[in-house]
């Protein structure tokens, strides 16, 4: 069984799909047990995938759907699924995340979907099939197609959200749909020219062939970045995200924003380094040059957008803007300590974007809004909750030993031994923002003080809420365990980063990128 | 520092950093309904870290460190505890005064009917726990973490009072700690990290370093500066007026956190990185050091100025407090062994005195009410115990034998003249006149300016609660013990 984990992480949940589509209708409650344990299938596949990975010694695992296998040159025909180090991580990360927002999700889904669960389930399971998908395929169409059927998915479970929920989806489908055709058509391109689909029989090709010069492959690699940038929600291309996740239910903010930028970022990592080779990504052109520029601009202005929204989750959504800037920069300043910056981070954001969005869903669910003044007094009724909320808070922030601080940390060195001062600047002034984002929730939680700055209730703490507003009422527990089991991985993974650096750090190894001398 | 210190391993560094931490489940547990248990636990809690703390002592002053190793965060750099003799006196110093505060804390919350008492208690252990933590820290990157820590955890403590004030002083505290630890520090210590042999030796403090084969004089004084302003703590102007904010806290906040712990833990990572990451030997030959001690000076003089204005008394020792910190960077930034060891006796020194101090005012303010030092005549007929303490804390704080604070004072002065700085000796002189004229008027107004009023309404005014009254005369009488038993704590400092 455990030769066949690649498989097992797509089985279950495709399979569990199928079955919720069937027994939605007549059994509406089975829907949410099947989507838990099809997920915890998927888990254990994935921790297993992960561990045969690291046993191997090629730190590879490859996996042939049907067992076709055409080992001729060029690679081609066959699906092909390959799990290295940067991929099983990232597959790891998706279907943690997944199972734990399932279990969180049976409250809300129940109380702001009622009676679609079988739908909502079938398109949920689906999501996390594409974007699992996503992380091990080894095939550059195939890519194309998981892409697609994760975006598909999310158009449904976001427009089950409020009234103004359709809009949105209706922005995210255009410039989804448009992003999807720049990624398809630079495939289109790279066939042509290559005749092949496989990932690394791409790169073979390219080198065997001398295609670096290739203007088709020039324009191929313009169209695939470009479109992966308009899906990752990247400055100026972010338009869609914010009235999406904020639209959208609960369970599917807490599924979709910290996966789906994050599983772009990683595929934008995958072609630079996998499919084109360092060499054409990042010496042959001018982006090296202008994008961190880009993101300087990107991180500054989602930064300010964060900083001007006056409701939780509308805030949140900037910041999964922010950070996106923040990866992109680690990938283009083009240095090693950039690109494990740049990897952890979408492990670590990933945790500490669902840890928040998480506590947002409850936030909602006990005062039936996020906005900024509906806040006051949440601490004594929920210490649980909060706490777990600004672990995630402190994590972007920044601060130790959090997993954000290990990120930016080595985000930082890389755009120092760069030499990209400009995104150093960057990341310090988004991090400045996120403190004042932060603690500003901090005071309006916490403080006895109303808007304009006035003292309210008889002083001592006095918050001058009704008792039903302020005594002790935490979350149900299907919903505070999984806040507080993402809140301690926040935490686990920052203490223990090394391990985890240790395994970017093999898989980064062979590429020889440039390590930065710098004095 | 002995050249080679033989290196203990030993669990007890651990131990007295989790003690709080251990205690704050407790007291939490205990909540508000069985107050009398919860401060059973803190009182324990510092018994045990102190007692913890000072059984090392011997091992110490033997010539040995004792390391633990707790887990390994980046290749090469350690979470590491180590106990040197820097270290040791600081943590002697907290972890004894955190049992005199909670003491007083007991006495002084009860007495003003204060809310939320079990948050306090609970985010005051924690704030120990990081302070511990800075003591035993054996690299930069641990200190950096407890350094984070501090700064968060006590933020629930300055903004106690929940209300405007607390959150315009709140908002200052934080912005300034944050700002300088994530903007200033942080890239500071990536630059360590990167390009000192990969991060080999930069981070830890008992490597040995390489700074002058590796950096230009230019960039050594911009990294001085960025490590010097990034801990923020430490209250150097520019950066100094979250201090002053902060006293918007309840008074033994302000007494162990901001005249002991939060700040001490500021002068001591400037010590550290001045003395163990830099190195004197660097330092003394390294063109434009002045400028540190410039800086140290004008801070030392501009901070005495602005406290002779303030009536507020609180605020005026927040001052007092900001001119002694800078007496401790100036003696790092002579960069001897004589100003170094001044500068870390300093750190119990003043710590002994100027606790004293803020007991005393939080004592006024919880008999009588009163915060402006304008209103204190004749209080000490009333509150002999108080205001006499107040005038031994004011007098080691002014530099006076037989008190503690002489001495840290005397070796200031050896260290200035050894590297030839007769206008810092003129700098310490001015600024003890200066400490003279804005504590001593407190003392004096209190004990003799009684016949002009006649305040009947204050007949009944007397001591403030016993609590409050033992620690404050514990603290003022260590201030005498600390010059008697100086030369253990000399000795500890490498003298």
């Amino acid at each position: 069984m455990s030769e066949n984990s690649i498989a097992l992480i797509f089985v279950f949940p495709l399979f569990g799909a199928v079955l919720c589509a069937l027994v939605g209708r007549k059994s509406r409650n089975l829907c949410h047990p099947i989507a838990v344990a099809s997920l915890a299938g998927a888990l254990w596949g994935g921790i297993e995938t992960l561990r045969r990975v690291i046993a191997s010694e090629t730190n590879e695992v490859s996996y042939y759907f049907g067992g076709w296998n055409a080992d001729a040159y060029p690679r081609g025909v066959g699906i092909e699924f390959r799990a290295d180090y940067l991929g099983a991580l990232i597959m790891l990360v998706v279907v943690g995340v997944a199972f734990l927002v399932a279990i969180y999700s049976k409250l809300p889904v129940a109380e702001e979907t009622p009676e679609k669960e079988g739908p909502f389930y079938t398109l949920f399971l689906l999501q996390v099939t594409g974007l699992a998908g996503i992380c091990l395929t080894g095939d550059a169409f195939n890519l194309y197609v998981l892409i697609e059927v994760a975006a598909l998915t999310g158009y449904g479970l976001i427009a089950m959200g409020s009234a103004r929920a359709a809009a949105a989806t209706f922005n995210y489908v255009i410039l989804g749909t448009i992003g999807a055709s720049f990624y398809l058509l630079g495939v289109g391109y790279v066939y042509m020219k290559t005749g092949t689909l496989n990932m690394v029989g791409i790169q073979e090709v390219i080198t065997a062939n001398g295609l670096a010069d290739s203007a088709a492959m020039q324009v191929a690699f313009v169209f695939i970045c470009l479109g992966v940038l308009i899906k990752m929600a990247f400055f100026p291309f972010h338009a869609w995200l914010p009235n999406a996740y904020f639209h959208a239910p609960t369970a599917t903010s807490s599924l979709l924003a910290p996966l789906v930028t994050k599983v772009m970022i990683y595929v934008m990592i995958r072609m630079t380094l996998t499919v084109f080779g360092v060499d054409f990504s990042f010496e042959n052109t001018l982006w090296t040059e202008v994008i961190p520029w880009l993101v300087v601009i990107a991180i500054v202005c989602a930064a300010t957008m964060a900083l001007a929204q006056r409701d939780v989750k509308k805030m949140l959504t900037y910041l999964i803007v922010a950070e996106v800037g923040y990866m992109v920069g680690g990938i283009w300043v083009y240095n090693y300590y950039g690109f494990i910056g740049s990897i952890f981070h979408i492990i670590s954001d990933a945790c500490m974007t669902l840890c928040l969005f998480l506590g947002v869903g409850i936030i909602l669910r006990k005062r039936r809004t996020t906005h900024f003044d509906g806040l006051r007094g949440l601490f004594r009724k929920m210490p649980f909750t909060m706490g777990g909320f600004f672990v995630g808070g402190f994590s972007i922030i920044g601060l130790p030993p959090t997993c954000g601080f290990f990120s930016k940390w080595y985000l930082i060195t890389g755009g120092m031994l760069a030499e990209r001062w400009e995104y150093m600047v960057a990341l310090m002034f988004s991090t400045m923002v996120m403190v004042v984002l932060f603690f500003r929730l901090i005071e309006r939680i916490h403080l006895a003080v109303t808007e304009s700055g006035e003292n309210i209730g008889h002083g001592h703490g006095d918050l001058a809420l009704p008792e039903s507003e302020t005594f002790f009422d935490e979350a149900h527990w299907t919903m505070l365990v999984p806040l507080l089991l993402s809140a301690s991985v926040v935490l686990v993974i920052g203490i223990f980063n090394q391990d985890i650096v240790n395994l970017i750090q093999d898989f980064l190894e062979p590429f020889d990128l440039p390590k930065g001398t710098g004095r | 520092m002995v050249a080679e210190p033989t290196v203990v391993n030993d669990v007890r560094p651990l131990i007295a950093v989790l003690t709080p931490m251990v205690a704050v489940v407790a007291i939490a547990w205990s909540g508000e309904k069985r107050k009398n248990l919860r401060e059973i636990f803190t009182l324990l809690a510092g018994l045990v870290q102190a007692s913890v703390v000072l059984s090392l002592t011997p091992l110490v002053l033997a010539g040995n460190v004792v390391e633990f190793h707790v887990w390994q965060i980046f290749t090469n750099v350690p979470m590491l505890l180590r106990v040197d003799g820097f270290g040791l006196i600081f943590a002697a110093v907290a972890s004894v005064l955190w049992i005199a505060t909670s003491l007083y804390a007991i006495g002084y919350m009860r007495g003003l009917h204060e809310h939320a008492q079990t948050r306090f208690y609970s985010f005051f252990g924690v704030s120990l726990c990081a302070t511990m933590g800075v003591a035993f820290s054996a690299n930069l990157l641990t200190i950096y973490f407890f350094y984070e820590m501090l700064s968060v955890s006590t933020y629930p403590l300055v903004t106690h009072m929940q209300d405007k004030e607390a959150r315009k002083g709140g908002r200052t505290y934080l912005s300034y700690l944050l700002f300088t630890s994530l903007c200033l520090l942080l890239p500071a210590l990536s630059w360590c990290y990167v390009w000192l042999d990969n991060g080999q030796g930069a981070m830890d403090f008992l490597a040995g370093n390489s700074m002058s084969e590796q950096f230009s004089d230019t960039t050594q004084i911009v990294l001085l500066l960025l490590f010097t302003f990034g801990f923020a703590k430490a209250g150097l102007m520019p950066f100094h007026s979250w201090l002053p904010n902060a006293m918007v806290a309840p008074t033994p906040v302000s007494a162990l956190l901001h005249a002991v712990a939060v700040v001490k833990v500021g002068v001591f990572c400037v010590i550290r990185v001045y003395s163990d990451i830099f190195g004197i030997e660097v330092l003394q030959a390294l063109d434009g050091e002045q400028i540190m001690v410039w800086i140290a000076c004008a801070t030392i003089i501009i901070s005495s100025l602005i406290a002779l204005s303030q009536d507020n008394l609180k605020r005026r020792l927040a001052f007092s407090t900001i001119g002694q910190l800078g007496y401790v960077v100036l003696g790092a930034t002579l960069a001897t062994k004589q100003g170094t060891a001044g500068a870390v006796v300093h750190i119990a020194m003043h710590a002994c005195g100027k606790i004293t101090l803020f007991f005393c005012a939080g004592a006024i303010l919880v008999a009588s009410g009163k915060k402006y030092v304008s209103e204190l005549r004749g209080l000490g007929r009333k509150m002999p115990f108080t205001m006499g303490a107040f005038l031994i804390g004011s007098l080691s704080v002014i530099g006076l034998p037989p008190l503690g604070g002489f001495v840290s004072k005397w070796y200031l002065v050896l260290g200035a003249l050894e590297r030839d700085y007769v206008w810092v000796v003129v700098v310490l002189l001015v600024s003890s006149l200066l400490n003279v004229f804005y504590l001593l008027p407190v003392a004096v107004r209190a004990f003799f300016r009684n016949e002009n009023d006649n305040e009947e309404g204050e007949g009944g005014l007397k001591e403030a609660p016993w609590q409050c009254v033992v620690p404050l005369s514990c603290t003022a009488l260590g201030c005498f013990g600390l010059f008697f038993f100086s030369d253990v704590l000399l000795s500890l400092a490498g003298l």
